[in-house]
């Protein structure tokens, strides 16, 4: 019993009691208490373990085993049970392939298979375990003040509050089981708790959609869990071993490639690429809670923490040319259909699964540099998304709309709340941001391994990102008036991880460099057997922090000229016909007329019903024609 | 030190260069209309005068906008006189034009936000080519940094002919020349009011004005780049080729009208696949 075991279980053990609490207030401070102990335990474990790699293996691991098997079968026969029920059939048979394929190898094929390390934590499992920790438990901490407004504003559903808090712990203890576990069934077991606990989440609310998106997202990922299920027998059948990391130090052979192409397939519905997005696109019928962890801290990030893990395989492969081909699309086409939404919802769930499918890209490339780019990238979208996700779900509250369209008040009526999204948003697109330093460095290693067509995608990705990002900044800052402003109540328990997490965007760029060195430097030269670079020179960094401290100093520093401000005032033009107020214009009739200002979306060119139905037929050509020639390898 | 010279000394000489560009802009635009046109100095005096004049604004907070985005041109136009990353100066480049449109929204004008809207996106028409410019001539000399670019062998053009061509396209976006000038335009009689700039008036419209030397000094900069290698000879051509580019756009600007964006984007994009992807392929087939 050490450190790292308290990170699976400290969480699985808060579930567990929070579930039993159905005090409001009791329950409130344990979640409140617990998120904190977390995120606790999680630097605590950081700097214990954090110079060297820690691999070690439980002296009872038969009993763990058997444990597992035991929930595994409970798990299979409540999905089985709720399949049926409610007539989603292949649900139910999907459950039952999968347990039945593990169960089969538990007790036949797997005797004889000796696991050596069952943990394994280097400075990639470090930096998941920070954000799934950090980020995860703000979360956890935001939710208690969401959920207080939440059934106050929706009175139809049914408040089962204790099971909301109790799954997302439990989410989060599945999640480190998950980056921390190099036995491939204890993975396998961890991911499909992921899978179980959103599906719960997502169906919260109990209404039909959020029943059918959560019976969705838990068809496409028990199909990925087949596949995982598969590679696993498969591994262990034919290559005497069960571990991880055994798995991607041997030699990228067509045989060994299959299995990989199995467990890579599982990564890519999980991480929710194109054809499989369709679930997280749904998912965001949950409480915002909901969405911010599966967007940032969990599930989707175990998707590319695995392909990140499996890149020494990929690379020029059949399999990793596959799995780049399809994240390229997922990213452009994902990129272009953000721009004809306007629900600030949907777009950051279509931005979050094209920067996925950019995570994809760059781990499946595994070049040292992209590699970089990828695991970057991992951390700063779980930073700036989560903001953007938790800020979002505030604004509702306090505009009663989550529009973007009607976001043009937000700054009149919480300028704090406009503020920290604002810097969300930078975090996600602009210079010197997280995100832009790893395109940057995304770009820099697709030309180096002369991955024209990536490079091509992320330019043509870029500019659509530039274009959806910004006009959302700009109904932020557009100095709408307000109407009858409503005060609500901005929550303490919102408020404090709103100000951290928007902190932490700005730390985490001023500290790229430290973690670059620190972390991924280290773990890339140990992968690669060799002193790797940091991609991005000293001079540049310089640069990208004197660009980054004259964006936080310049606004600051006009606040005096802002103060005492004695220009003249003049009303907008309005072509002479301005009433006065700026709101309306003499109309043609002598009709006082209502200016309405709104974005451009830009139906005919990025409406979702065309672009969505090619990206999908493409990627499905592109996995189908990847399987055909890795199986042709075969023959 | 010497750095901070050299920084002070681009500041400096880069609008001096982008207004007397202006300046011949005008007469020669003049006299393609059969006018005799301004003097040379005329930019000079328009900005001047309007820092002298009283500056109205609709609320107190969409200069702010203004002031920074020329503060980040002007760190682009420094990175790049200087030799530095190109893609480093691209991506401070489009921090100083979201600046810029934010501004427009942020005076919540009808006028001013359509022109916001429009620069958004011609934005992102041009961006897609402007950064497999980058990666073009990273592609070729295998740096990032001007200054390695314009010592090597041979000019990147050689390499790049269909990428320099995509560039030209692009270039009159950047310029602010007709057929995409769409968001504000030199043109009064094809503008919707004043565009982006509608509610901006003396000293915040100077600095747009002066921003605007800037971004034309950096768009030939793109073009000087593709020219000169080590060669003395080959900065002279280089310089030649900016001045027959500037030309060009000003003759092309006179001779027609403003698109539509509908046409604005889908021909930037299509042009950037033809002529940048296509050359990218082709060069890295010949590697």
């Amino acid at each position: 019993m050490n450190a790292i075991s308290l990170l699976i279980l400290f969480p699985l053990a808060a579930a567990l009691i929070i579930f039993l609490v159905r005090n409001d207030k009791v329950r409130n401070t344990l979640v409140r208490i617990s998120a904190i102990a977390t995120a606790a335990v999680t630097v605590i474990v950081t700097y214990l373990y954090f110079n060297d790699i820690q691999t070690f293996t439980y002296p009872h691991e038969e009993t763990i085993d058997l444990i597992m098997a035991v929930v595994e079968v409970a798990v299979a026969l409540f999905i089985i049970t709720v399949g049926i029920k409610n007539k989603k059939y292949l649900v139910s048979a999907f459950s039952f392939i999968q347990t039945a394929l593990i169960l089969t190898f538990e007790f036949t094929g797997k005797q004889g298979i000796e696991v050596k390390t069952a943990i394994y934590l280097d400075k990639l499992a470090i930096i998941m375990v920070l954000i799934v920790g950090l980020v995860g438990s703000l979360i956890c901490l935001y939710a208690v003040g969401y959920m207080k407004d939440y059934h106050k504003h929706h009175k139809e559903y049914k408040e089962r509050k204790s099971f909301f808090f109790a799954i997302l712990f439990l989410f989060l203890s599945a999640m480190f089981g998950l980056v921390l576990s190099n036995n491939l069934t204890w993975l396998y077991f961890c991911w499909e708790l992921t899978t179980l606990c959103s599906f719960l989440l997502i169906g919260y609310t109990q209404t039909k959609e959020a029943k059918n998106n959560a019976f969705r997202a838990l068809v496409i990922n028990l199909g990925g869990g087949i596949a995982f299920a598969v590679a696993i027998v498969w591994i262990g059948m034919q290559f005497d071993t069960l571990e991880l990391s055994t798995l991607v130090s041997k030699k990228p052979e067509t045989i060994i490639l299959m299995p990989v192409f199995l467990l890579a397939f599982a990564a890519l519905t999980k991480s929710a690429q194109l054809p499989f997005s369709s679930w997280l696109l749904g998912a965001m019928v949950a409480p915002t809670p909901t969405s911010a962890l599966l967007h940032s801290a969990t599930m989707v990030k175990a998707g590319v923490y695995l392909i990140i893990r499996l890149s020494p395989m990929l690379g020029d492969s059949y399999v990793g040319r596959t799995v780049t081909l399809v994240g390229g699309i997922t990213f452009l086409a994902c990129s272009l259909m953000a721009i004809a939404q306007s629900d600030a919802k949907k777009i950051l769930a279509y931005s979050t699964i094209a920067n996925l499918g950019l995570i994809v890209i760059c781990a499946s490339i595994g070049t040292q540099e992209s590699l970089w780019a990828a695991i970057l990238l991992v951390i700063f979208h779980a930073v700036s998304k989560s903001l953007l996700f938790i800020s979002v779900g505030s604004a509702e509250h306090q505009i009663g709309s989550r529009n973007v369209e009607d976001m043009d008040v937000l700054m009149g009526v919480s300028s704090k709340l406009a503020i920290f999204m604002l810097i969300g948003i930078a975090g996600m697109f602009l210079a010197p941001f997280g995100m832009l330093i790893s395109k940057w460095v995304a770009m820099k290693a697709f030309i180096d391994s002369d991955q024209i067509l990536t490079v091509i995608i992320l330019a043509y990705g870029s500019a659509a990102t530039l274009f959806y990002w910004s006009k959302w900044m700009g109904k932020l800052v557009s100095n709408a008036n307000v109407k009858n402003p409503v005060k609500h109540k901005f929550h303490l328990d919102e408020i404090i991880p709103i100000v951290i997490l928007g902190i932490m965007v700005v730390i985490s760029c001023f500290g790229f460099p430290i973690i670059s060195e620190h972390a991924l430097v280290p773990y890339l030269s140990n992968i690669f057997g060799s002193e790797a670079l940091n991609p991005i020179g000293k001079n540049n960094t310089e640069l990208m922090l004197i660009m980054l401290s004259m964006l936080i100093i310049l606004p600051v520093s006009f606040i005096p000229i802002y103060k005492n401000n004695k220009r003249r005032k003049a009303s907008i033009y309005m072509a002479g016909e301005n009433t006065g107020d700026n709101e309306s214009f003499n109309g043609s009739i002598g009709i006082t007329q209502k200016v309405e200002l709104r974005n451009w979306y830009m139906e005919s060119y990025f409406g979702t019903k065309t672009l969505s139905l090619w990206s999908d037929i493409l990627s499905i050509i592109t996995l189908v024609v990847g399987s055909i020639l890795l199986i042709g390898g075969l023959l | 030190m010497t750095t901070i010279l050299l920084v002070l000394g681009i500041i400096i000489v880069a609008p001096l260069a982008g207004g007397l560009l202006t300046g011949i802009d005008r007469i020669i635009s003049a006299r393609l209309q059969g006018r005799q046109g301004p003097p040379l100095l005329q930019p000079f005096y328009d900005v001047l005068k309007l820092i002298s004049k009283e500056s109205i604004e609709v609320n107190s907070m969409h200069r702010f906008f203004v002031y920074i985005s020329c503060i980040f041109v002007m760190f682009t136009t420094a990175i790049l006189l200087s030799g530095g990353d190109i893609l480093l100066a691209i991506f401070a480049l489009t921090l100083g034009s979201v600046f810029f449109v934010l501004g427009g929204y942020a005076s919540n004008s009808p006028y001013s936000t359509i022109g916001s809207e429009r620069e958004l996106l011609q934005i992102m028409a041009y961006e897609p080519m402007v950064l497999l410019t980058c990666v073009g001539l990273y592609y070729a000399n295998h740096s990032f940094f001007i200054k390695d670019i314009i010592a090597s062998d041979k000019p990147a053009i050689i390499y790049l002919p269909g990428v320099f061509i995509g560039l030209l396209y692009i270039l009159a976006f950047k310029l602010r020349k007709s057929p995409f000038d769409l968001s504000m335009s030199h043109h009064g009689h094809q503008e919707i009011v004043k565009g982006i700039t509608t509610e901006y008036s003396g000293r915040d419209l100077a600095v747009i004005e002066v921003t605007h030397w800037y971004e034309t000094i950096i768009s030939l900069t793109l073009v000087y780049v593709f020219f000169a290698a080590h060669t003395l000879i080959s900065h002279v051509i280089a310089v030649l080729v900016c001045a027959l580019v500037y030309f060009l756009e000003i003759l092309i600007d006179n001779a027609v009208a403003r698109l539509k964006w509908q046409q604005a984007i889908a021909s930037a994009w299509i042009v950037t696949a033809i002529m940048g992807a296509a050359n990218l392929f082709i060069l890295s087939y010949l590697r």
